[in-house]
């Protein structure tokens, strides 16, 4: 077998010399001083790939169009096996890109490896950076949510207001009457056409850099034997790798990816707030008003970027240990503060939800029920029935199995006297009323194997709001997904009609607002006032 | 990492998602506007899920009411290679037109080069209505 994987091996190097080329590049000598403090640029590397593969698998399921991107989006997070994960491995990598990236330029900084012959290598890892932010700022168009238009909306006329070029780069990004398909289009090739093959050639030519001047020696390792990169440094660039991705993939399975609701440009109401990594930027802007605004948008962030391009060339001091360059990490604690204050004002100044949010990358079957049956769940949740009835519990029978469904009346009778109708039950009696037994009833009557988890996923507000509209009969007089009366307007739809303050203000005083309106007011605590509030504007068109 | 990176793109890739429930039963129309023996094409139009879309869609069957009362409907295509085949009177089969295919009137192949019956839609009849549901082969829906 040995002589076997030998010959292969020898094989393969005759024909192609990769062995060999592997060998060398696994001997290649570092400086004694190389250590865990090197790690980073070969973890962002990592990360770039697990991009590359997500990515991929992502467009295998996802419609590059407004109009489908969102839906699709849906569709693997909701139905395709693993859609989920594979969206949070992509949403968090990106986040992780920039933390390692930004780690990895900090070290050379720090170190000085920017140096003489070194400044086309650090140069090259400033257009690196760049790109990864224009990975971010492009790939969170593409769900194409509120949070991705409105967001998107603020950074192209952040652009619009570069001098001079303000109305090109707002042609370049399809902008030019405002964020629309063609900048989705846009931004959705610069993301998946033109970014990858720049970022894995720019890649090559910096690792080239790194190999053809060596790993950046510090004062004092020219008198130590130099240490081959196999396999310690190997080593702790795989641990690191490893560490990274342990991160990734724990914040992938616990932490949602954020999807808001449908794009909306007509959403007046909403308040768009960029990716983590910009709120530096977004809060930068607001020290700076009227024909200052372009210093906050354009000018800093320009000579920001140009300062560091010139960094080799402005520090052309020699190498000393890392120890003494107390200007330089003086400068990164800066930086850090000034970055971490700045964000830190973005997030406090950022306002809480007035309302509760639905969160679409979960299913949102439940939109569809009539708010007697969501009224159902509250009551469901309210008395515990899943301690008892759910798949694999022995203690009552799982009410998902559509077979064992009898008719509400029956239903009624058995919540009312458990023992009675299915005599040796130990069923406690349900006690409530006989409008809340009809909606549990309803509710339990639309649960299958299928729907049970997708209902389940309901929010704790909807189902409130849906109990307070079936306290106040509001389905005597108007209709909700084609169930109740014409006499007054139907509520589905209602968000893209009204404001919620108007809805609000509404119900203690209908005439004030609609004149001739025969609706009687309702004194609604303010607690029912805003679930119900929120509940109706959930409502599909 | 290979291997949770690996394993949920497989799964992404060649696991079915979980599919939306559609209304699965088609209202066609009265039971006894169809003649017993004599083969009739009814168009409809049915939702498809088509992963995150719905799209309505018109669909036919042919509907057979047999002399026992039941009722059997065939789904269009020839089980061959999905041409649309018709009812020939003269001949009392259906006959497609691509490559000769014959089928008795349940269904079963006289003659090649198809090599299975006809498909058929489930049915039921629901207040003399007759109700069309999933298309399936003629081994599924007798099993």
């Amino acid at each position: 077998m040995k002589r076997q994987v030998e010959s292969l091996i020898a094989w393969l190097e005759d024909r192609t010399g990769l062995p060999g080329a592997i060998q060398s590049f696994l001997d290649e000598k570092i400086p004694a001083s190389g250590g865990w403090h090197q790690v980073f640029g070969s973890v962002a590397m990592f990360l770039f790939l697990t991009q590359a593969f997500t990515g991929i698998l992502l467009a295998f399921n996802y419609a590059p169009t407004p109009g489908e991107a969102y839906n699709s989006l849906r569709y693997i997070l909701t139905e395709v096996t693993g859609g989920r994960l594979i969206r949070g491995l992509h949403h968090w990598g990106a986040s992780m890109m920039i933390v390692v990236v930004v780690l990895h330029m900090m070290q050379v900084f720090v170190f000085g490896a920017y140096k003489k012959p070194r400044e086309t290598t650090w140069m090259l890892g400033v257009v690196l950076l760049l790109l990864t932010l224009t990975y971010g700022l492009t790939g969170y168009l593409l769900p194409w949510d509120n949070r991705a238009y409105w967001g998107t909306v603020v950074a192209t006329k952040i652009a619009a207001s570069a001098p001079i070029a303000g109305p090109y780069m707002t042609r370049l990004l399809g902008a030019a009457k405002g964020v629309g398909v063609v900048t989705f289009a846009r931004f959705y090739a610069v993301h998946v056409l033109l970014l990858p093959p720049a970022t894995m050639l720019l890649i090559l030519a910096h690792v080239y850099l790194v190999r053809r001047h060596g790993v950046t020696p510090q004062p004092g390792d020219e008198t130590l034997p130099r240490k081959p990169f196999y396999p310690a440094q190997v080593f702790k660039d795989t641990a690191a790798i490893f560490i990274a991705f342990a991160v990734l993939f724990t914040l992938a399975v616990a932490a949602k990816a954020p999807l808001e609701q449908l794009a909306d440009p007509t959403d007046t109401t909403y308040i768009p707030r960029p990716e983590w990594y910009f709120l530096f930027l977004f809060q930068t802007l607001k020290f700076f008003e009227g024909p200052l605004e372009i210093v906050g948008s354009t000018i800093l962030p320009g000579l920001a970027v140009l300062a560091l391009f010139a960094v080799p060339f402005i520090d052309r001091a020699r190498m000393v240990k890392v120890t003494r360059r107390t200007v330089a990490i003086g400068f990164v604690i800066l930086a850090c503060i000034g970055w971490g204050g700045l964000t830190a004002a973005a997030v406090m100044s950022t306002p809480r939800e007035a309302v509760a949010q639905v969160d679409y990358s979960a299913p949102t079957d439940w939109i569809q029920l009539s708010p007697e049956e969501m009224a159902g769940i509250a009551y469901f949740r309210q008395e515990s029935c899943a301690s008892c009835h759910s798949a694999g519990s022995s203690l009552g029978p799982d009410l998902t199995r559509t077979a064992i469904h009898k008719d509400a009346a029956w239903m009624i009778r058995h919540f009312k006297q458990p023992a009675a109708v299915r005599p040796g039950s130990d069923m406690p009696p349900v006690e409530l009323g006989d409008a809340q037994l009809n909606s549990l009833a309803a509710f339990l009557l639309k649960l299958t194997p299928e729907n049970a988890s997708a209902l389940a996923e309901a929010p704790d507000f909807a189902v409130r709001g849906a109990v307070v509209y079936q306290a106040g009969h509001c389905a005597a007089c108007h209709m909700v997904n084609g169930v109740g009366m014409k006499v007054g307007p139907p509520l589905n739809g209602l968000a893209k009609r009204q404001t919620r303050s108007w809805v609000d203000d509404h119900f203690a005083n209908p005439q004030k607002l609609s004149p001739g309106s025969i609706m009687p007011p309702y004194q609604l605590s303010a607690e029912d006032k805003k679930n119900l509030t929120a509940y109706l504007f959930t409502l599909p068109e | 990492m290979a291997s949770a990176l690996g394993l949920p793109a497989l799964a992404y890739l060649l696991t079915p998602p979980k599919s939306k429930q559609q209304k699965l039963w088609i209202e066609i129309g009265e039971l006894n506007k169809f003649a017993t023996g004599a083969p009739l094409e009814v168009a409809f139009r049915r939702n498809r899920t088509d992963a995150w879309k719905v799209v309505s869609e018109k669909d036919t069957a042919w509907v057979v009411k047999r002399a026992d009362g039941g009722v059997t409907a065939f789904g269009p295509q020839c089980t061959h290679l999905g041409c649309a085949y018709h009812w020939d009177d003269g001949r009392q089969q259906f006959l497609c037109p691509c490559h000769s295919s014959l089928f008795r009137i349940d269904g079963s192949v006289i003659s090649g080069p198809a090599q299975r019956p006809l498909d058929r839609y489930e049915t039921k009849v629901e207040n003399g209505k007759l109700m069309l549901g999933r298309l399936g082969t003629a081994t599924e829906r007798r099993a």
